[in-house]
């Protein structure tokens, strides 16, 4: 892993960003938080489908977890009612366990497999729960543009 | 001055702006941003220009609320007529205990002053979790993803002058629903999304824009909202059944003397049973309406809208019910609470300073730096830390960097005065070509004795008229909104 970061590290002082790329929500199953299992072209020779779509399928069964009325959701809303609510502001919600749990994932997936690749994965929340915000990042195999050119030449290129 | 109705006019409202017309925008005039960082020590120097120390996201938040306790606690920025509902609760709760209770514990239980606290403590936190909570404030686009969008929608082949329609359909549980592009917040709002004018806000699964409240009843608030009506319901009831009580044992108890002199005897009584006579059918009512809103899991807004009535001669049917009434309810007042998603206290990351600076479109050295402390970061420092875009790209639409992220910093964003400055710097008045569309139906309980769907008295769906004596300043804006609703609702 050490090894692995500084290899990363060095990437990243001569690496640039060069777009981002946005898995949009899944709202076919309602208002439940889900990603598209669209696969974006931008990523087409930067990663293997089949990871992403792991990473998706992952993040979504996470936040099935988080968003499940059951027992134990409804045990925690009768409690809070009795409680007038006050217990939200002491106790942290199953939703927000998860959420942890859904950082270190996509922390752990970030080291593992995107940042190999040249790839940054944002988790959704910090995107208000819009977008799975990918980041790409100038090979450093694939040219030696300077980075404000490959900016204007990715911005200009249509998609 | 208003487009005519029938056109599709997705530009936004900003009289005092020149350049008032549609601009794409362009992602390379867009500066850099970085991935979340999560906040440097405060003591870090290691920055350009940082006059003062880092600073906090609900310093620079877009919308039109105030906070306080250093973003712990998030108000509207009216309070509307909070105020007056707090002090009516007190006061008739006051009498009550000091009028009444006396009496009713000696002829009566002791019991009575018990439940009586009991539902008013209830009451005033349920009133205050309403007011002070997030109602599930969606935090606004960043640059990167409007740009995203706006190429998305440009990419479906319009080519004539006028920009396309900003819909998109989605197909939720075999139902067709259009999702609305939001102009201020730049993106396609999610179901049951609706954009309050008042706060100008998207707030998730928005119901209403409560006055008597003060702030946006929407997914995260909710069940406090309605706990609030009901707990309120039982103690006006009991409020005024203890008064009634009182009265009629001690006009009894005084050998028949008469309603006046047993009013004379306790003058708090009279206030309370004339507050009460008139705050009960209208309280009741809503929480009536309520009681059914959320055994069929609709929103206010959805109903005043009608949109899964089928009045259309289509055959709609609300696709988030679950068709059945104890799942319904169940899955909104007990489902698992969702956390806020506009992070008021966490920092604002290092390089916010540099990009109000300058124009500088790339800073590869410090994006590594934030990078490599994303990686190498715990969770918390995840979970903490957004990126400045997402706040700072306000209702600025034009591709100009430093004007745009230049405004909140200019403004008390969130002190008593923040809109005339914002309106005049960045043109805020963005809001206008989304209103339509929402209708933020403002619910405003009226004390007299109405049926229970006049008793919300909500204004026609296509305008924003305000209709509670709460919003006096937005009055005229709003009705200048109106017409661009009018061209909105058509597209309906």
């Amino acid at each position: 892993m050490a090894t692995e970061f500084h290899n990363l590290q060095e990437l990243r002082q001569s690496a640039s960003l060069v777009t981002k790329v946005f898995v949009q929500r899944d709202y076919s199953e309602g208002t439940i938080c889900r990603f598209q299992n669209k696969f974006p072209s931008e990523l087409d020779n930067r990663i293997e489908r089949t990871l992403l779509e792991e990473t998706v399928k992952t993040l979504n069964s996470y936040y099935v977890e988080a968003e499940k009325i059951g027992g134990q959701s409804y045990l925690e809303g009768c409690l809070a009612c009795a409680t007038a609510y006050i217990v939200f502001l002491c106790l942290e919600t199953r939703y927000e366990k998860v959420l942890k749990k859904i950082s270190g994932y996509i922390q752990e997936q970030n080291e593992k497999i995107y940042a190999p690749r040249g790839l940054l994965l944002t988790d959704p929340v910090e995107r208000g729960m819009r977008v799975l915000e990918i980041s790409v990042f100038e090979d450093r195999g694939s040219g030696s543009s300077s980075p404000s050119s490959s900016m204007s030449s990715t911005g200009g290129s249509a998609r | 001055m208003p487009p005519p109705v029938g056109t599709v006019q997705p530009k936004l409202q900003c009289e005092t702006m020149k350049t008032c017309e549609y601009q794409q925008i362009d992602p390379r005039a867009l500066p850099t941003p970085t991935p979340a960082p999560p906040p440097p020590p405060p003591g870090h120097s290691d920055q350009r220009e940082e006059p003062r120390g880092p600073r906090r996201k609900w310093q620079v938040f877009p919308g039109k609320n105030r906070f306080y306790c250093d973003g712990r606690i998030i108000v509207a920025r009216q309070s509307g007529v909070l105020p007056l509902t707090l002090g009516l609760i007190l006061i008739t709760s006051g009498l009550f205990f000091i009028f009444d209770c006396p009496f009713l514990v000696k002829h009566l239980t002791s019991c009575i002053p018990v439940i009586g606290g009991g539902l008013f403590v209830f009451v005033v936190i349920t009133l205050l979790q309403t007011s002070l909570t997030d109602p599930g404030i969606l935090p606004r686009a960043t640059p990167d993803e409007a740009a995203d969008i706006e190429k998305q929608i440009d990419n479906t082949g319009n080519t004539s002058y006028r920009p396309p329609p900003r819909t998109k359909e989605v197909l939720i549980n075999q139902q067709v629903v259009k999702l609305k592009y939001c102009f201020t917040c730049k993106m396609f709002r999610p179901p049951r999304t609706s954009h309050c004018s008042l706060c100008d806000n998207c707030v998730e699964r928005f119901d209403h824009h409560c006055p008597w409240v003060g702030n946006c009843v929407g997914k995260r608030n909710y069940r406090f909202f309605y706990t609030f009506i009901v707990s309120l319901s039982f103690l006006t009831a009991f409020i005024f059944g203890c008064v009634t009580t009182h009265l009629a044992l001690s006009k009894w108890a005084q050998g028949g003397k008469g309603l006046v002199f047993a009013l004379q005897e306790s003058p708090g009584s009279a206030v309370e049973l004339v507050i009460c006579f008139f705050s009960v059918w209208s309280i009741l009512g809503l929480s009536g309406f309520h009681t059914y809103l959320v055994a069929s899991n609709l929103t206010t807004n959805e109903d005043i809208k009608g949109s899964w009535s089928g009045k259309s001669g289509e055959d709609v049917t609300n696709p988030y019910s679950h068709k059945n009434i104890f799942i319904n309810c169940c899955s909104v007042l007990c489902g698992p609470m969702p956390p806020s998603l506009i992070d008021r206290r966490g920092f604002l990351p290092a390089d916010e300073s540099v990009q109000t600076a300058g124009v500088d479109i790339e800073l590869p050295t410090l994006a590594t730096k934030s990078e490599i402390n994303v990686c190498t970061q715990g969770t918390k420092g995840l979970l903490e830390s957004a990126t400045l875009p997402p706040l700072l790209s306000t209702s600025c639409p034009q591709g100009k960097p430093p004007s745009a992220y230049t405004c909140p910093d200019n403004g008390p964003a969130v002190n008593s005065d923040p809109s005339p400055e914002l309106s005049t710097s960045c043109g805020a008045r963005h809001t206008a070509s989304t209103h339509g569309d929402t209708s933020t139906p403002r619910h405003s309980k009226t004390r007299s004795k109405k049926s229970k769907r006049a008793a919300l008295h909500i204004p026609n769906p296509s305008f924003d008229v305000p209709v509670s004596p709460t919003s006096p300043d937005a009055g005229p804006s709003s009705e200048a909104r109106g017409h661009e609703g009018a061209s909105f609702a058509s597209l309906h």
